[in-house]
């Protein structure tokens, strides 16, 4: 067990732990980083045969499949639009478009 | 018990009496018979250890830092290239702040190849946020290398430590060394025990985390404030040493391990500075030249960095002429000791005056000839400032 309050400093207003250390796991995951890409991967459902290559190759790992097909779509929360899952993608379901709002 | 050795087993001895829980580590001259020892040691089953065969020194630290974040002793072994081809992992494990003992057997970097010794190596790895102790002896470099691991785990402290031996000058040569037994250890050195690197599955943490600029700057401070204050922390760890393991072979290490340790100081008019085995020659010069009546002295750096600022100061406060002797070079800027001492004695009003000479360089013999007319140029102001001793 860590011993938060002896690892744990503050220069000035700013609070930081001995080595960066965090108390958690899946911090990653409350942090929202989706928002640094240009493209985001599109994926036509009706072409996706559910085969998982997108999920085994997402450097990111948030590709998921849905719960009402098991078929795969990425989560834009954390995809950073690097254009994997199209290239891996045996049925060419994938298509990246550009992120405009 | 005393035993007559050659250097790099005694280190290799140390560490087994240190008993680290994982050693990974590459092969590479001078530093090979370190860890051939060890290797030894662990197939005939007297040192329990995880010893895990690595493809490079990048993952020989890699894998040390892997192994020290669950929360156990770690232990690696390079020099020169390898040491250069750890160079992205050292700020890593002196960030995550990770208390990887190393041992760094000098060698010259290439190009030309070169396997001998100078300093360049661990000159080049000064700022990588880790402790840095260099031995002049077979004896030094054992002791070094069991107080290394007492100041890299203490808690006040949790940085990483090089102990740095010239190679081939020292790494093979054989010195009568006085070993210590695993109890006299085991009260010396207590089990590391983690304060914040800890593998538990039932309480994970993240390690290694992204620094964003709102926060990069107050941990890079945290950083520089322990490798400050770990100064007293070392001193204490040289201070315990020396209580309880007096010297028992003369001439072996210093009476008293310190910062600094001085030799013929006192009344000396020229101060010689340097670090590792070239001292051993330079004491010889001193000593023969204090016979003709000669008054110079030296002051030889064991504790690098963090740099010792104080200590020095106070070696020096008496020097009118002082000159840094050294086995390294920042091309177009000179030795880098030099750089130190002289930022260390400039707001001092009556400050020496300073004179900077390259060494030994790739492995080129540094005599007591070479010495002698050191001591000559420094007394006498002849040569530029900067001077090579080729």
């Amino acid at each position: 067990m860590v011993e938060w309050d002896k690892i744990t400093y503050k220069i000035g207003d700013v609070e930081v732990t001995m080595g960066a250390v965090l108390p958690s796991d899946g911090s990653a995951a409350n942090t929202k980083t989706g928002g640094w890409k240009s493209m985001r991967p599109v994926t036509d459902h009706e072409k996706c045969t559910a085969c998982g290559m997108c999920w085994t190759f997402c450097p990111e790992a948030c590709i998921h499949p849905r719960e009402e097909d098991g078929k795969f779509q990425a989560d834009y929360d954390y995809c950073k639009g690097c254009g994997i899952c199209p290239q891996v993608c045996p049925v060419k379901c994938i298509e990246m478009v550009p992120e405009e709002k | 018990m005393k035993e007559l050795i050659e250097a790099s087993h005694a280190i290799a001895e140390a560490v087994k009496v240190v008993k680290p829980d994982v050693i990974a580590a590459y092969p590479i001259t001078p530093q090979t018979h370190i860890v051939e020892r060890l290797s030894d040691f662990v197939a005939d089953g007297d040192l329990k250890t995880e010893y895990v065969n690595v493809e490079s020194e990048f993952s020989a630290l890699s894998a040390c830092l892997g192994a020290s974040a669950t929360g156990v002793r770690s232990y690696t072994a390079t020099a020169s290239q390898g040491l250069s081809l750890m160079d992205e992992v050292l700020y890593i494990v002196s960030g995550m702040r990770l208390p990887i003992c190393m041992t760094i057997v000098n060698r010259a970097l290439s190009a030309p190849i070169s396997i001998w010794n100078d300093h360049q190596d661990s000159m080049t790895a000064r700022d990588a946020g880790w402790i840095q102790l260099y031995g002049e002896t077979a004896q030094e470099g054992y002791d070094l290398t069991v107080m290394q691991f007492k100041m890299s785990e203490d808690h006040r402290v949790l940085l990483p430590s090089m102990m740095c031996i010239d190679g081939f000058t020292l790494s093979h040569v054989y010195e009568p060394v006085c070993t210590l037994t695993d109890e006299q250890v085991r009260d010396f050195l207590p089990a590391y025990k983690p304060l914040h690197a800890v593998l538990d599955p039932d309480d994970p943490l993240t390690q290694g985390p992204i620094g964003f600029p709102s926060h990069f700057m107050e941990f890079r401070r945290t950083q520089e404030l322990a490798m400050r204050e770990s100064l007293k922390v070392i001193e204490e760890v040289y201070n315990d040493f020396n209580k309880r393991f007096p010297m028992e072979i003369p001439d072996s290490r210093p009476e008293k391990y310190a910062h600094l340790e001085q030799y013929h100081i006192e009344d000396a008019e020229v101060i010689l500075v340097a670090m590792g085995s070239v001292c051993g020659t330079i004491k010889d010069a001193i000593d023969e030249q204090r016979a003709k009546g000669v008054k110079v002295g030296l002051v030889k750096i064991i504790t690098h960095r963090p740099f010792p600022f104080e200590a020095l100061r106070a070696s020096l406060k008496n020097a009118q002429k002082v000159a840094i002797i050294e086995k390294a070079i920042s091309p177009g800027l000179g030795g880098p000791v030099f750089g130190e001492i002289a930022s260390a004695l400039y707001d001092k009003e009556d400050r020496p005056e300073l004179r900077n000479f390259i060494v030994g360089l790739g492995g080129r013999d540094v005599r007591l000839n070479h010495v002698e007319k050191i001591i000559e140029m420094t007394k006498t102001g002849e040569g530029n400032k900067e001077e090579w001793m080729f």
